[in-house]
């Protein structure tokens, strides 16, 4: 499947992208973020499981193994800080 | 009820609040508004703040906010809400987020801007740097906000 990926704020700037298109063969979130931690210590690191970050599949922040689909809109994100 | 009652915006420039304000007045069933205004101020995380830079997910950001408006109809009777919150580069004192709800009765019109406040800073997907004379760094989420929205059960 493929998947956009978006990444904001610090976690942007400590993975030094905003966006990328990627294909994919997992099945779930929990999937995917185990591929990107595998791209090295600064993905290990900023999406280490202790590190508070949120992840929103099609604009709906989820939580644990959530299912993906091909051309899902997938944002991973610091806690937000508006208002 | 009209859904055009309740509407968000995300925008770059200035907001005018009293045009704002004067527009949800106008609605018969209206006897009492709220109004919030957020602004920039000199210390946040650290001391010294000059300017905010607020960015946001687009699509997300404004689903999130008429969800907010949404839940705060459910439990209070508003005629109309609204906000409208600003990203990019923001100077001290300038204003950020502006949240206004109408109700036939003040403290209907008071919880309800307050609920969606604590939501706003809870759910939507804003974030914030501070500018100060010593560098830039990202606002911590803080742990108070978390216990703002919980109080609302």
């Amino acid at each position: 499947m493929q998947l956009t990926l978006l990444y904001f704020a610090r976690l942007r700037d400590q993975l030094g992208q905003d966006q990328e298109t990627l294909t994919f063969t997992g099945h779930s979130v929990a999937d995917l973020l185990e591929l990107l931690r595998q791209r090295g210590t600064v993905w290990a690191d900023a999406l280490a499981v202790e590190q508070p970050f949120r992840v929103a599949v099609n604009h709906s922040v989820v939580h644990g193994p959530h299912p993906l689909a091909d051309g899902d809109e997938v944002a991973i994100f610091p806690p937000v800080t508006g208002g | 009820m009209e859904s055009c009652a309740f509407s968000v915006q995300v925008q770059t420039g200035r907001f005018d609040a009293g045009s704002e304000m004067a527009a949800l007045a106008s609605r018969p069933d209206v006897g009492a508004q709220v109004c919030f205004i957020g602004q920039v101020r000199d210390f946040g995380d650290q001391s010294g703040v000059m300017a905010l830079e607020l960015e946001h997910y687009p699509g997300m950001t404004e689903k999130s906010l008429l969800a907010i408006l949404d839940t705060a109809r459910q439990r209070w009777p508003l005629s109309a809400a609204r906000v409208v919150h600003r990203v990019g580069y923001l100077p001290l004192g300038e204003p950020i987020v502006l949240v206004l709800t109408a109700s036939a009765h003040r403290r209907d019109a008071f919880a309800a801007c307050e609920f969606i406040m604590d939501y706003l800073k809870h759910d939507a997907p804003f974030w914030k740097k501070e500018h100060t004379q010593a560098g830039s760094h990202w606002v911590e989420a803080k742990s108070s906000d978390q216990q703002a929205v919980q109080r609302w059960g």
